[in-house]
């Protein structure tokens, strides 16, 4: 197992720089330098080579390339272009409330979507079914910004019990759990609605294949009540290829959620990457990507992991 | 006190969006203690269907509308669910036909050997895993101490039947189904297995109700042969009687169609003609009648019962070629009674 692990993290080597690779590239077809949105408008060409050269701008891309990897190994992710802060300081300012929001959404999403998806599946083809297939295709299809207005518009704006945004209220003490709470309430329903309708899907599916399975006759062949034989024999069967799913989720949790983090100027890393885009911030969106391809990478690790503890047939060597 | 087990007129539908289909209709006979009974038949003609409305583990769409399954005295179809698991399991066992997919693949050989235990029997844990580990010896098991906590992944199709078997027999109990447990196997396993469960049920007095299409097989286990056919029993005898003098046209087409070691090289095997009618449009008459090499017109008019044929003993046919002899047998036992 443990040489298996090994083995995975050293593939993973070439296949992250590849990304970075690509990452770097693609970001530098963008039209525009940094340094347009660095300078003021009317500088002077002249000037602005200068601090073109000085961000090491001018040089052929591969260089350019080459540099910031030289960087990376040395554990450095570089400057912001904009803020000229450590690249590491201002991704790190940012994850805790992109994992706080996230974790919430998935914590939220599963209470719901794993009892709820088992619910539909023992009762497959009655009205009960139907409601939750249909409900969790109303959480698949509906758009996050739209949900995410439309709750705005509802619960801060007419009712106005909750905020529109941000993480705690500006200059209102900053603090408190309530508050706290009150600000997460809304962006974890937006994103828990998409995350749960997705899950309900798939563990209503899993679990009717595990009931349909020829162990689970030989479970009530034994007497069991039908509690024991859901919970006992079906459920961990079912939730096996669920960890598929769950690795993609997990990918996400680091990744942020750019759209929702948006509408509710959530200080996290999907708001981050939008301003860095925005603002031409090469090195911040390199390093915004580093962190989401290592966290794909690692929750993929993770799955394999859980897979081999979970699935006895499994066995890594 | 009759027998073990009694079957009258079992009756088995399942519903559809189509409407209902009868599956089983009319089935009855008579198990002892430590009998075995043979239900033969083709594929869906009723055996598996029969088994299951005996154990109560028909799926959801399926229901028994008529007829009456005792069982040591009891109606089965009169208990209550929570009832009828308190005997599943432990004085009603089954086998099923597929060791392959038949255990639980997460969980451990001895999990599931001790969970009937620990339900139906109040064990403690390690009574339990004890009386596992001597099951898992009694059907021949290997290494059975490690075995226990080992997954069915890392056992061969035949010995994960004898763990089923081993489940099965758990409880002790008085009545074992096995749903063809030997057609998924190889033919030198399916003779062990065989000579296993022979064993095991004489040593116990089980009643077996063993559900196959394999004649051989009926040969070797049974007592006494139901053989299915669309539902129905056709005919019912005890096993030497079965072979020697088989009745009913579907039981002789059967027999005709095994092939003989002491048979010319050229000889063709005999096939029935034609396939089983869907459950849907059952004939009216004989269900037999479009595959009958005896078909008379009164088969396509009237629906033959189930009736003795033999004053010397037990041999039932549901087939008009014999409605001489049946009537002769009702004429000796209405003198009998009247005299």
């Amino acid at each position: 197992m443990t040489t298996y692990i090994i083995r995975r993290i050293l593939i993973s080597i070439p296949v992250l720089l590849g990304v970075t690779v690509l990452n770097f590239f693609i970001v530098q077809l963008a039209p525009g330098s940094p340094a347009d949105l660095y300078l003021d408008p009317n500088a002077s060409p002249d000037y602005k080579e200068r601090v073109e050269a000085a961000l090491g701008l001018d040089q052929p891309i591969i260089v350019q390339y080459l540099n910031w990897l030289g960087q990376l190994l040395r554990g450095d992710l570089g400057l912001s272009y904009v803020s000229r802060a450590p690249v590491a300081d201002v991704i790190g300012a940012r994850i805790g409330p992109t994992l706080l929001l996230m974790g919430a959404s998935l914590v939220v999403a599963y209470a719901i979507a794993v009892p709820v998806g088992i619910l539909a599946a023992r009762r497959k083809g009655t009205w009960a079914d139907y409601t939750v297939v249909g409900g969790a295709f109303f959480g698949v299809s509906v758009p996050n910004f739209f949900l995410g207005l439309g709750l705005i518009y509802i619960f801060s704006l007419q009712l106005g019990w909750l905020p529109t945004g941000n993480m705690v209220t500006i200059g209102g003490g900053g603090g408190g759990l309530w508050d706290g709470l009150s600000h997460l309430i809304l962006p974890v329903i937006v994103l828990s609605t998409a995350i749960a309708g997705n899950m309900v899907r798939y563990v209503r599916s899993s679990m009717v294949d595990a009931l349909s399975e020829d162990y689970i006759r030989t479970a009530h062949a034994k007497g069991l009540a039908p509690g024991v034989v859901t919970r006992k024999h079906a459920l961990r069967n079912a939730l096996i290829p669920l960890v598929t799913v769950l690795t993609v989720d997990l990918a996400g949790l680091l990744g942020g959620a750019v759209v929702t983090e948006q509408i509710f100027q959530w200080p996290g890393l999907g708001m981050l990457t939008i301003q860095a885009i925005s603002s031409r911030d090469y090195s911040v969106l390199m390093g915004v990507n580093l962190i989401a391809a290592l966290a794909v990478f690692g929750a993929n690790l993770l799955a394999d992991i859980v897979y081999a503890v979970v699935d006895p047939r499994i066995e890594y060597s | 006190m009759g027998s073990l087990l009694q079957v009258r007129g079992l009756r088995t539908e399942f519903g559809s969006d189509a409407g209902s289909a009868v599956a089983v209709d009319e089935v009855s006979f008579d198990l002892d203690r430590g009998e075995t009974i043979c239900l033969v038949g083709e594929s869906g003609s009723g055996k598996s269907v029969t088994a299951l409305s005996i154990m109560g583990l028909l799926p959801r769409n399926g229901r028994v509308t008529d007829g009456e399954i005792r069982f040591d005295d009891v109606s089965l179809l009169d208990l209550s669910e929570p009832e009828m698991r308190e005997n599943r399991g432990n004085s009603l066992a089954m086998i099923f036909q597929e060791p392959m997919t038949s255990l639980n693949p997460v969980l451990t050989i001895g999990d599931q050997l001790t969970e009937g235990m620990l339900l139906h029997l109040g064990l403690s844990r390690q009574d339990a895993a004890k009386r596992a580990v001597e099951l898992l010896e009694l059907v021949g098991v290997p290494r059975a101490e490690q075995i226990v906590r080992d997954y069915p992944h890392r056992l061969s199709g035949g010995m994960r039947q004898r763990v089923m078997i081993a489940m099965a027999l758990s409880c002790s109990p008085a009545l074992l189904v096995a749903d063809e447990p030997t057609t998924a196997l190889d033919v030198t396993i399916q003779a062990q297995i065989l000579a296993l469960m022979k064993r095991l049920a004489a040593a116990s007095q089980t009643a077996t109700i063993l559900i196959t299409h394999d004649l051989g097989v009926v040969a070797e286990m049974a007592d006494k042969v139901a053989v299915m056919y669309a539902g129905q029993v056709v005919e019912e005898a005890d096993v030497f009687e079965l072979f020697d003098h088989p009745r009913h046209p579907y039981t002789v087409g059967l027999m005709k169609s095994i092939p003989h070691l002491g048979a010319d090289d050229d000889a063709r095997l005999e096939s029935i003609p034609g396939s089983v009618p869907a459950l849907a449009n059952m004939p009216s008459g004989c269900r037999f009648q479009d595959r009958c090499p005896s078909v008379m017109d009164r088969c396509r008019a009237e629906r033959p019962d189930l009736l003795e044929t033999s004053t010397t003993g037990k041999h039932l046919v549901r087939c008009f070629l014999y409605s001489g002899e049946q009537a002769a047998v009702r004429d000796e036992t209405t003198t009998a009674v009247a005299s």
